[in-house]
């Protein structure tokens, strides 16, 4: 050992000998390699003050003033904006729905993420089998919100594949009491395979070790699944939670194709309250007002997510 | 002897759930590919059926003619292609910074890359859609292509510094001592080697890309500026709903997805699983 240290350590004392006799060149090397990071790292950062720090900063100020875009010459207006949102009853409705939206998608994002990723990851099926099951699993997926919707609309047409196949005759999108309820279902069957393979990735990352030590222990198939699998899916499924619970909270796009948040406001969301209240309407400070109340909602929970990210790093 | 019985027993319970599963992941995807090739009459025609009576090819036909719903396609294609390559040029640089020094300010910006993902679409929308009618971008490929880095340029970075960091600092300084700059290792070592990460990441934008809605539906307004998901949604704004050109379009508008998909599927599942594994 100590031969193949000592080597090292003269190496070492010559080098900073080196550094003693040339202390200008040295200093000047310094200062470039402090400088070097921010070079590489400039066309991000102009990007982001120009696509998000700035455009916050607008978003803000959109919504503390009376109409603006549409009005040349908009006033400051404090806060009226925000007291008009949080007195309407359409706010706090498409709140609900995107509430409900979010945990009952993460519900059952988690359920079938689990239940598919367990049975794939399972070593009595054969390498090839589940290579092919898992790439048809995630089909789903890689469908753009448009093709997703549409093809539902179909499907659930009055006359549709499936009211046929249940022997009924439902409008599914255009029910009062339906309509939200068809919007989660379609968002779990197009959305659950990101975390599918997620959790899959997390469930071949388990090293055998632990179930193999187990089972010479006697622990049967069920105490493995909630003394092992859990407690390694853990930080992954919460890190996936926080993730699907943000993404569910802004979801509109969906919506906005299948019912447009009717029939009568019933499937509304936060999403697409701002959104017609944009584009629809061109009241652009109060959906500016909306907006900053939906970027500070999934911002609470962002910060959760960073703080975990950053601690798993 | 009851062992073998009982794994047996487990085996067929998962390949039951496994069909099962597929069944409900694919039945509506085999449903659109059922109505491509049917006729418009056909498509709600009582009793309905997987295998058309008279399969015919008249949708895909029709829409591959029609130069407007071609101009959708060109148009995807030169934004996904131009914003992938903004976007790994950025990133690279970004991802090299932030995997191989330390510098002030660093965790903040880790934290703040992090955090952007979480900022919702339809905030920023409302302040893009007024810079860019103020300069006079609104309605053009640049307007897809300037706020899509907003998206992929987040996701890209963190993937990349990720991949560099599992590269060795030995590879750098070899290439130092010999009197390389910095930029050449990068270029010269770091990305050749780190192609496997950088596929990952080119096809997450990509499709990113391909698959944006929202954006492209607010800042363009002319046919000639579409893309295809806005293409296929202007199909049902029609009078008539003509189902099997837009499941013939719909199908259409995937075949880039799926070719990435079938011919670089871990690649794929690589870009797919990064996010929240180990950002």
């Amino acid at each position: 050992m100590t031969v193949y240290l000592a080597p090292q350590s003269v190496k070492y004392k010559r080098m900073s000998l080196d550094i003693r006799v040339k202390p200008r060149k040295e200093r000047k090397d310094m200062n470039r390699k402090k400088i070097t990071p921010y070079l590489y790292l400039s066309p991000i950062i102009i990007v982001f003050c120009i696509l998000l720090v700035y455009p916050i900063y607008q978003v803000i100020s959109f919504s503390v003033k009376d109409n603006v875009i549409v009005n040349p010459t908009p006033h400051f207006v404090g806060l009226a904006n925000f007291s008009k949102i949080i007195s309407s009853g359409e706010f706090w409705k498409s709140l609900k729905n995107s509430l409900e939206f979010s945990v009952v998608s993460l519900i059952f994002h988690m359920i079938l993420g689990i239940a598919f990723a367990l049975m794939l990851n399972s070593s009595l099926l054969n390498s090839r089998f589940r290579g092919i099951v898992r790439a048809l699993y995630i089909v789903p997926w890689t469908f753009t919100v448009s093709i997703v919707a549409i093809l539902w609309r179909l499907m659930l047409n009055n006359s549709g594949i499936i009211n046929t196949i249940l022997g009924l005759s439902i409008d599914w999108f255009g029910n009062r009491a339906l309509a939200a309820k068809t919007v989660i279902f379609v968002n779990i069957w197009c959305s659950y395979p990101f975390y599918m393979i997620s959790i899959l990735a997390a469930l071949q990352g388990i090293s055998p070790v632990y179930y193999e030590a187990a089972s010479i222990d006697g622990a049967n198939s069920i105490q493995r699944f909630f003394k092992i699998t859990i407690p390694h899916l853990r930080p992954v499924m919460i890190s996936l939670m926080l993730l699907d619970f943000i993404w569910s909270m802004q979801q509109l796009s969906l919506t906005y194709i299948t019912t447009g948040g009717g029939p009568i406001g019933s499937s509304e969301t936060i999403g697409t309250y701002t959104y017609n209240l944009a584009f629809k309407n061109y009241q652009f400070s109060m959906a500016s007002a909306s907006a900053v109340i939906m970027m500070l909602l999934c911002l609470v929970i962002a910060i959760f997510y960073v703080r975990r990210q950053s601690r798993l790093d | 002897m009851k062992k073998s019985t009982k794994t047996r027993l487990t085996k067929i319970l998962i390949e039951i759930g496994l069909l099962v599963g597929l069944i409900y992941a694919l039945f509506p995807v085999i449903w659109m590919i059922s109505c491509a090739f049917k006729t418009n009459t056909e498509v709600f025609t009582v009793p309905q059926r997987i295998i058309p009576r008279n399969p015919t090819a008249d949708a895909f036909t029709s829409v591959l003619t029609d130069s407007a719903k071609l101009r959708y396609f060109l148009n995807s294609y030169v934004v996904a292609l131009v914003t992938t390559a903004i976007t790994l040029f950025v990133a690279i640089l970004a991802g090299y910074a932030l995997s191989r020094y330390d510098f002030k300010g660093k965790k903040p910006l880790n934290a703040f890359i992090i955090i952007t993902q979480a900022v919702p679409p339809i905030t920023l929308l409302i302040p893009y859609f007024g810079m860019l009618v103020l300069f006079g971008l609104y309605d053009s490929y640049w307007a897809m292509i300037v706020t899509y880095l907003v998206f992929t340029l987040p996701y890209a970075t963190i993937m990349i510094t990720g991949y560099i960091n599992t590269l060795p600092k030995d590879l750098d300084e070899a290439v130092a001592i010999d009197g390389g700059s910095t930029w050449c290792v990068l270029w010269r070592v770091l990305v050749p080697i780190s192609k496997p990460g950088l596929v990952a990441t080119a096809i997450y934008t990509f499709l990113q890309c391909w698959n944006e809605y929202l954006f492209a539906l607010c800042l363009t307004k002319s046919g000639e500026m579409r893309t295809v998901p806005i293409g296929i949604q202007l199909l049902m704004g029609q009078i008539t709903y003509s189902w099997n050109e837009m499941m013939a379009m719909s199908i259409l508008g995937s075949i880039p997805i799926i070719i990435l998909f079938v011919f670089a599927q871990n690649y794929f599942i690589a870009g797919l699983s990064a996010g929240a594994i180990k950002s």
